[in-house]
C-alpha cells in the first residue's frame, strides 16, 4: 500500500527527544543517512524521469516503462529496512515495516511486473506518482531527523501529503489488481492446480481478489492512524517528544 | 515503610504469645491510620488501598485486613467493590509496572507497610484454559470428519457423501481423530493448568489457527483428486512398508506425548501450582527427560513429522512447521524459567531437540 506510514514510528525514534531510549550508535547513524539520501536520490530520478517523459511525450500514457528499472530497484531496495528493523538500528516492529514493505514489492513485482498488459494502465501511474512523492518526502524526513536539522516544512509535508497522497495511492493499486485480474484467470499466472504429488494448490486469481478485500479492512486502520499522528505531531510544534 | 513492616509482623509474633504490650501497635504519624481493633490478642490489621495502575486513582480502601489475608482474598474483596471486575481479571502489583502478584502471595510477607497500597491493572475478560482448550480441539475433530465424509458443498456434488478409495486417507483419517481425541481427553483428566484463565481474545486466534489448519489440510487430504504418496516418491523400499513404518513413528510420538503429559501431571499434587524438575520415570517413553526439557512438543513435532510423511500433503508440511516454531519458542521459555528456577537442572538437557535446539 502507499502507505507514508511505514516509518511513522521509525520516524518518531529517529528524532533525538529526551524520552528516546538508546538510539543506534554513530555508525548505524551514518549508515542510515547514507542509506536515506540514496533512497531520496532514487525516487528523484524516478519523480524527473516521470517528468521528462511526460514532456517528452506529451501524454500521460505508458510513462511506466520510462522509469520501471530505478522503481524496481528502489522500492526493492526498501527490504534493507525491515533488516533494520530486525537488527535493532531503527526502532520499529519488524512485523510493521515488513508488512508495509513486501505489499509495496508485492505490488511492484507480483503485479505490474507479472501482467504485462497491465502495465500501460493509467493506474499504474497513479500510484507511482503517490509513491515517488511520499518517499521523497519520507527519506529526506528520516535523514534531517538523523542530522538533528528537521526543517518544519519537511515534517509539516510528511504528515500532510498523506491526506491526498495515501487515498491517491490505493485507489491506483486496487485499479491495478482490477485490471490484472483478467489476464490472470486466463493464463492461470502462479497458480498450481490438483492433481499433483504435493496435494497443495493455489489459485492466484482468487488470491488477488482477497487482497484487494483486505484493503478494506486495513486501509482506514493505517489512514486514521496517520491522521491521529498528525494530530500529535503538528499539535505541539516546540515539542520534540516522542511520537508514539 | 520497611520499619513498619517489621514493627508488624514482630507485633503478630508477641501476640501470639501473650498480650504484647511490648509492642504496641505502631503509633506513627500517618494520617490514614485506624487504631487496631481490640481484640484478645492484639493483630494488628492493614489498610489497602488500590490505585489504578495508570491514572493512579483510588480505586479502592479495605481496611481491618488480616495480616495472613491473601492476593486471592485481597481480589474478592475488590471484586465485591468493582462487580465489573472479577478475580480473574485483576492484576495487583506493588509498582504499576512491575509483575503481578500471585494469588498465593501473603500480605504481611510482602514489602508493604500496614498501609498497603496496591495498583490495578485490568487484564480484560478472561476465559477459562480448559474451555478455550476444549473449544479449540473439537474444531479439527469435527471439521476433519467433514471433509472426509465429504459432506455437500465443499467438493462436487458427484462426490457428496463418497470415501476415498486410498487406504492412506482413512489411515490419515482414525489419526488425526485419534489425535485430537486425545488432545480432549488429555484436557479433562491428565493436565493441571497453572493459571485458570486467559485472555477473551485468544479464543478467537486459537480457533482461528486450529480449526483454519485442520479445514486447509482435511481439505486436500479428502479430496477426490488426492495424490496418495507412490512408489514413485519412495523408490528403494517397498512403498506400504514405508507407510507402515511412518504410521508406527507417528503413533509411537503420540504415546510418548501422552506418557510425558501423565509423567507432568504426577509432579504435580491435586489442586496445588508446585514446580519440580521432570526426571524419566518407569516408562520408557519418559527417558527423553534425560535430554530435553520438553519431550512433549518432541513427539508431538514427531508425531506431525509422521503424519506429513504419511499424507505427503504441503498444508500438512506447514502446519507442522508453524507448530515446531510455535513450541520451539514455548520450549526455550519453559527451559529458561527451569534454569532460573533450580539450581541442579540437569546441564545436559536442551529444550525440545536432543543437544540441536
Amino acid at each position: 500500500m502507499s502507505a507514508a506510514a511505514p516509518g511513522t514510528s521509525k520516524a518518531a525514534h529517529s528524532e533525538v527527544g529526551p524520552k528516546k531510549k538508546k538510539g543506534p550508535g554513530a555508525l548505524a547513524t551514518a549508515y542510515l543517512v547514507i542509506y536515506n539520501v540514496v533512497m531520496t536520490a532514487g525516487w528523484l530520478v524516478i519523480a524527473v524521469g516521470l517528468v521528462r517523459a511526460y514532456l517528452a511525450r506529451g501524454s500521460y500514457h505508458g510513462l511506466y516503462y520510462s522509469i520501471e528499472k530505478p522503481l524496481k530497484f528502489f522500492q526493492t531496495g526498501a527490504i534493507l529496512e525491515i533488516l533494520h528493523c530486525a537488527v535493532g538500528i531503527v526502532p520499529s516492529s519488524v512485523v510493521l515495516t515488513g508488512f508495509q514493505v513486501m505489499s509495496r514489492v508485492f505490488l511492484t513485482w507480483a503485479v505490474t511486473h507479472s501482467v504485462r498488459e497491465v502495465q500501460s494502465e493509467d493506474s499504474v501511474l497513479l500510484f507511482v506518482t503517490a509513491w515517488t512523492i511520499t518517499e521523497i518526502i519520507r527519506y529526506s524526513f528520516y535523514t534531517f531527523s538523523l542530522l538533528n536539522h528537521l526543517p518544519y516544512l519537511i515534517k509539516w509535508a510528511r504528515y500532510t501529503f498523506f491526506i491526498v497522497l495515501y487515498p491517491m495511492g490505493v485507489t491506483g493499486e486496487l485499479l491495478t489488481i482490477y485490471a490484472a485480474l483478467p489476464y490472470v484467470q486466463k493464463t492461470g499466472l502462479y497458480s498450481v492446480t490438483l492433481p499433483n504429488k504435493y496435494n497443495f494448490s493455489f489459485d492466484y486469481y482468487t488470491f488477488l481478489i482477497l487482497v484487494m478485500i483486505s484493503y478494506i479492512p486495513l486501509f482506514p486502520q493505517l489512514y486514521f492512524h496517520m491522521i491521529r499522528q498528525r494530530k500529535k505531531v503538528l499539535g505541539h510544534i516546540e515539542d520534540y517528544s516522542k511520537v508514539e | 515503610m520497611d520499619a513498619l513492616a517489621l514493627e508488624a509482623t514482630s507485633g503478630k509474633k508477641t501476640t501470639n504469645g501473650a498480650a504484647a504490650p511490648a509492642v504496641p501497635v505502631p503509633s506513627q504519624p500517618p494520617v490514614k491510620r485506624k487504631p487496631a481493633k481490640k481484640a484478645k490478642k492484639a493483630v494488628v490489621f492493614f489498610e489497602v488501598e488500590i490505585l489504578d495502575a495508570k491514572t493512579k486513582d483510588k480505586l479502592c480502601f479495605l481496611d481491618k485486613v488480616e495480616p495472613n489475608a491473601t492476593i486471592g482474598e485481597i481480589k474478592s474483596m475488590f471484586h465485591k467493590s468493582h462487580p465489573q471486575w472479577y478475580p480473574a481479571r485483576q492484576s495487583i502489583r506493588l509498582d504499576p509496572k512491575g509483575k503481578s502478584l500471585k494469588d498465593e502471595d501473603v500480605l504481611q510477607h510482602l514489602p508493604v507497610g500496614t498501609t498497603a497500597t496496591f495498583y490495578f491493572r485490568d487484564l480484560g475478560a478472561q476465559i477459562s484454559w480448559v474451555t478455550v482448550f476444549l473449544t479449540e480441539y473439537t474444531g479439527p475433530l469435527v471439521i476433519y470428519l467433514m471433509f472426509y465424509f465429504r459432506v455437500p458443498f465443499i467438493y462436487a456434488p458427484k462426490y457428496d457423501f463418497t470415501t476415498s478409495k486410498h487406504w492412506v486417507v482413512h489411515l490419515a483419517c482414525m489419526c488425526h481423530s485419534f489425535h485430537y481425541v486425545k488432545r480432549l481427553l488429555e484436557t479433562l483428566f491428565v493436565h493441571r493448568f497453572s493459571h485458570g484463565t486467559m485472555p477473551l481474545r485468544n479464543i478467537f486466534k486459537n480457533c482461528t489457527y486450529y480449526w483454519g489448519f485442520a479445514a486447509w489440510m482435511a481439505y486436500y487430504i479428502n479430496h477426490p483428486l488426492y495424490t496418495p504418496p507412490s512408489k514413485y516418491t519412495c523408490t528403494y523400499v517397498f512403498i506400504d512398508t514405508t507407510q507402515c513404518a511412518i504410521f508406527v513413528i507417528h503413533y509411537f510420538c503420540q504415546i510418548g506425548n501422552f506418557s510425558i503429559h501423565v509423567a507432568l501431571r504426577n509432579l504435580r499434587p491435586p489442586g496445588s501450582k508446585t514446580r519440580k524438575i521432570p526426571y524419566p520415570t518407569k516408562n520408557p517413553f519418559t527417558w527423553i527427560f534425560l535430554l530435553v526439557s520438553c519431550p512433549n512438543y518432541t513427539y508431538e513435532l514427531g508425531s506431525w513429522l509422521g503424519f506429513t510423511l504419511m499424507t505427503q500433503c504441503l498444508p500438512v508440511a506447514f502446519f507442522t512447521l508453524v507448530g515446531f516454531i510455535q513450541m520451539t519458542v514455548w520450549a526455550k521459555g519453559k527451559h529458561r524459567s527451569y534454569l532460573k528456577e533450580f539450581r541442579d537442572y540437569p546441564p545436559l538437557r536442551s529444550p525440545i531437540l536432543p543437544f540441536i535446539l
